[in-house]
């Protein structure tokens, strides 16, 4: 289903931290406006592959906004301008020759709120690839086991399959989405606070998933839990009221960030 | 310390003693008020029983099955011998035809409205202006628009194309001209309750699916759809329940006083439930004589246009529970 | 990555959506057709080309060959089919007897006035055998006369009972269920009232005409038994629920905000639903009974049946009378395809027409600034 990613390209901005996985996706001086309000001010960072990136800041300050740059998902809202650039694996995914349909089949999205279709368990799984034209079942079968397994719901769920979606936990569910959204082997995995509506249970079962996930897929977390981002992230942005302040390796931004705001926010200082 | 202006304050606030939450004297106002509207309530409430029990214990003697299952064959004014199956059979067939052609119209249009128009856009508000107009029109006024535009304009087209011999087949009163004329009676009606459906079901049902990399279409037909079933079955059970009743935009483009046979084709007229009852009350020779028959139809119109309107609670009853697990 | 692919890659998708379009676009096709097709059947009457007079300039005979055909079918009133199948001395033997007849009827002094001019439509006149200027509906007679002023007098008659009876009842509902009555009341009580919305109208008339006449008659000894009185108030019936559903509807959005702070303040419910929420709700209580006037004003059974159909001047309510929307209903199936009278009730119904849309425009525009000012706040 998904080609190969290409070869990683060496480039040495400023944002690129030291000791770094190759660059999957860039966004050059990027700046969104909701008609005339500025949601992104200028931002530059690139996130590099197979790791684990945290955005973190205070409500507002951007952060989901950029992450649904990512997979073009702002396009649905009306009065959305952009300026500047994002390229995934050096292809620009703003410029008209991209089918945004095949752009969000390789990046996947897990909301906030989870969002299962009413639909069985097994149908949600098998949801996108029903969509690439998949029908054979024994092929549907083992792509949904497969993916229940990688998002650990497999043993809870293997008796009840083609029970409603709906009918699960909501940790449950929410695994069930990121279940879903895995199965089409998409590359990047953009995840919006995926955990912040469930019990500390279920939140860390969903990061122990986050980082199995890291193995195979290139994940970037929106969170407001400044604990959870030191947890499982490998670099880590914080924004403040649209623009990126400091970008790079989770442990440098926790124990010694190089700019004030940073490091007032990471100790609580405000936020 | 407390200030001289709060201590004074407070020495001017009623005492009230012991009893702190006593009410120093009755609220008049609030009793009657609380009673006028809730008596108003019971009131409407009053009226429905009586014209429903009026109704039933009049007509409800009178209704047996031969009554509605037998045609008139002699005496239309004959209780004894009077049956409505070809009233039921029209009314049912108009209705049946209505559905057909109301329903794609209207689930298309309200998939427009919610899924596809800018919500800003001058067009949008046109679209939602002229529906909301629609639904305001007298019947009467359906009735003249049937008449004018579909018997006379599309059925004389339709004469002159086919039938260049002169003869009028299309051009007067018939059943698909009655149909019609309902469908775009009741479009509205469909309309709201197929959006009030869409609205309902979250949008983060609609972003999951697009993030998974399934166009707008595919979005709509495979998750959106089956879930505002419920929501386009309760649009067309009310569309249905509110024509079956009506009568004023069937007078001219196909309802019959009599006819001997049932309606064979589409442009044959019909004989109908509601006219029934208009032409029996109004112009019997023996109102007297005919009044058991009178209630028994009645009571048989009643009866169906009720009995769609409860079912149609029920299955929006039912998709409001549903739809609350979904959020 | 792979992503390049033309962005329109699906015709279908395109070609849905371009159709979806254009089926909605049928809602406003629709009232457009309705304006055209009705008042089309109108114009001629609309301007003044409708010519109703009896006595009209006859042409001698002798001028007979002088017309042309078309001429002829307009002067005789004949069809295309039956001017074919006359021949010269038939069409001579029609222009003598439309010669007699015309000095036959020259001696009514009203038989030269053609009564579908506007003036006729709305001004009183004074007609051969009365002794005052009256207005008069009465267009299948001799002298058809077409003032539209009693109709216009009897719709608005039954709409202002219905409208007295209905809305302080339906509003007075509407503010119990919605503020003051328990939840458990709320439940039960709106469908129940929503059931009378679910009567046909053809059943409310038969109950006007069967029952409450005859009640009405014993309680207030009228001389007609079917009257202003009796149809207003089964119009009444068929009103409520409108102005109950939207008046509740505007009443439940006020924001709950607003109650509980008076709640908290030591109001009564009554007192927090009469002082706060009811002016809240003021634009919506007003679209209710502006809907609740369209609705009175355009229903026809009800009237037809119980209404008593005499098309006369008259204030008091006691008396019979007519309404523009009983006049359609009752007279279209008798007349003449193209006559004067048929234009003239489609001319009524383009009035109606015009009434009611106003009045829904009204009410649309009054809603929305509702919904603006309640989303602004938030």
């Amino acid at each position: 289903m998904a080609e190969s990613i290409l070869p990683a390209i060496t480039v040495a901005p400023a944002r690129q931290p030291a000791g770094t996985p190759p660059i999957l996706i860039e966004a050059q001086n990027l700046s969104l406006f909701y008609g005339a309000a500025q949601a992104l001010k200028n931002i530059s960072l690139s996130i590099g592959e197979k790791v684990v990136t945290a955005f973190i800041g205070p409500s507002g300050c951007g952060k989901s906004t950029l992450l649904r740059c990512f997979n073009r998902m702002n396009d649905l809202i009306d009065n959305v301008r952009t300026q500047g650039t994002v390229k995934i694996a050096e292809q620009d995914i703003n410029s008209p020759e991209i089918d945004v349909i095949e752009l969000r089949k390789r990046v996947g999205m897990v909301f906030q709120k989870s969002n299962p279709f009413p639909k069985s368990i097994y149908e949600n799984v098998a949801y996108g690839m029903r969509l690439q034209g998949v029908s054979k079942t024994s092929e549907l079968n083992a792509a949904v086991e497969e993916s229940l397994r990688q998002a650990a719901l497999w043993d809870e769920v293997k008796d009840r399959l083609h029970t409603s979606g709906l009918g699960l936990s909501g940790g449950q569910q929410q695994r069930l989405c990121i279940a879903r959204a895995i199965a089409i082997k998409p590359e990047i995995i953009l995840m919006d606070e995926p955990a912040s509506a469930l019990d500390p249970i279920a939140t860390t079962r969903v990061e122990e998933l986050i980082l199995d996930l890291k193995k195979d897929f290139t994940i970037v977390i929106v969170t407001h839990n400044m604990q959870q981002a030191a947890r499982i992230s490998d670099f880590t942005a914080f924004f403040y009221l649209g623009e990126l302040i400091e970008y790079g390796a989770t442990a440098k931004i926790f124990t010694n960030p190089a700019k004030k705001q940073t490091e007032d926010y990471v100790t609580g200082r405000f936020g | 310390m407390i200030s001289t202006a709060t201590a004074t304050h407070a020495a001017n606030l009623p005492r009230h003693g012991r009893r702190r939450f006593r009410a120093a004297r009755i609220d008049w106002a609030s009793l009657v008020g609380t009673g006028v509207t809730g008596f108003a309530t019971l009131l409407i409430v009053t009226i429905l029983a009586v014209i429903l029990g009026n109704i039933v214990i009049n007509g409800l003697p009178y209704v047996s099955w031969r009554f509605v299952s037998t045609g008139t064959a002699t005496d239309m004014f004959d209780v004894n011998k009077a049956g409505i199956l070809p009233m039921i059979f029209g009314t049912t067939a108009r209705v049946i035809l209505m559905t057909l052609f109301v329903l794609p119209m209207g689930v298309l249009t309200a998939i427009y409205l919610t899924e596809y128009a800018r919500i800003h856009s001058p067009f949008t508000r046109i679209i939602r202006s002229a529906v909301n107009n629609l639904a305001g029109v007298p019947s009467i006024v359906f009735g003249l628009f049937g008449a004018g535009f579909f018997v006379r304009f599309i059925g004389h087209g339709m004469d002159s194309a086919f039938h260049s011999g002169g003869a009028t087949v299309w051009g007067q009163p018939a059943l698909l001209w009655a149909s019609a004329t309902l469908a775009v009676m009741t479009l509205p009606v469909v309309i709201i309750a197929t959006e009030e459906s869409l609205r309902a079901i979250p949008q983060g049902l609609r972003e999951a699916s697009l993030a998974l990399g399934a166009t707008k279409l595919e979005t709509i037909i495979k998750i959106v759809l089956p879930q505002a079933v419920p929501g386009i079955m309760t649009g067309a059970i009310l569309a249905i329940s509110r024509a079956a009743g009506e009568v004023a935009p069937i007078l001219f483009t196909g309802a019959a006083y009599y006819m001997r046979d049932l309606p064979k084709s589409l442009h044959d007229q019909f004989m109908d439930l509601g006219y029934h009852i208009f032409i029996l009350s109004t112009q019997s020779p023996n109102v007297d004589k005919t009044r058991p028959l009178l209630y028994a139809t009645v009571l048989v119109l009643l009866c169906l246009t009720f009995m769609l309107n409860i079912v149609a609670i029920f299955v929006r009853a039912n998709m409001r529970k549903k739809m609350r697990m979904l959020h | 990555m792979g992503l390049r692919r033309g962005h329109r890659a699906k015709p279908i998708e395109w070609l849905a959506e371009k159709l979806i379009f254009v089926v909605s676009l049928s809602a406003i096709l629709i009232v457009f057709l309705i304006f055209i097709f009705i008042g089309r059947e109108a114009l001629p009457v609309v301007f003044g080309q409708m010519n109703t007079a009896l006595v009209q300039k006859t042409i001698p005979v002798d001028q007979m060959d002088k017309l042309s055909p078309a001429q002829f079918q307009d002067y005789l009133g004949l069809t295309k089919e039956q001017f074919a199948s006359m021949d010269r001395d038939t069409l001579k033997t029609l222009m003598e007897l439309k010669i007699e007849s015309t000095k036959e009827s020259s001696t009514d002094k009203d038989a030269s006035v053609n009564t579908a001019q506007w003036r006729y439509l709305l001004s009183p006149h004074r007609w051969t055998g009365y002794d005052a200027p009256k207005y008069i509906w009465q267009p299948v007679s001799n002298i058809p006369k077409y003032n539209i002023i009693p109709l216009i007098i009897g719709s608005l008659k039954v709409t202002i009972v219905a409208l007295i009876f209905a809305v302080p009842i339906a509003l007075a509902a509407a503010i119990y269920v919605s503020q003051l009555a328990r939840p458990r009341v709320r439940e039960f009580a709106k469908p129940i009232i929503e059931l009378l919305a679910g009567i046909p109208s053809v059943v409310l008339g038969f109950f006007a005409l069967i029952v409450m006449a005859t009640v009405l008659q014993h309680i207030f000894r009228t001389q007609s038994r079917l009257n202003a009185l009796c149809a207003g108030i089964a119009l009444g019936f068929s009103v409520i629920p409108v102005v109950f559903s939207i008046a509740e509807d505007a009443l439940t959005s006020v924001p709950r905000s607003y109650v509980q702070a008076a709640l908290a303040l030591g109001a009564s419910k009554w007192k927090a639903a009469s002082q706060v929420v009811l002016p809240a709700a003021i634009p919506g209580v007003f679209a209710a009974v502006a809907l609740g006037f369209g609705r009175a004003v355009g229903e026809t059974m009800i009237v037809l049946m119980a209404s008593g159909n005499a098309s006369i001047v008259s204030w008091h309510f006691f008396d019979s009378t007519r309404t523009i929307t009983a006049t359609i209903a009752a007279e279209l199936g008798e007349v003449v395809f193209g006559s004067a009278h048929y234009r003239v009730l489609f001319l009524i119904g383009v009035l109606l027409f015009a009434v009611t849309f106003l009045t829904n425009m009204t009410a649309d525009i009054v809603m929305n600034r509702l919904k603006i000012r309640i989303e602004g706040k938030r």
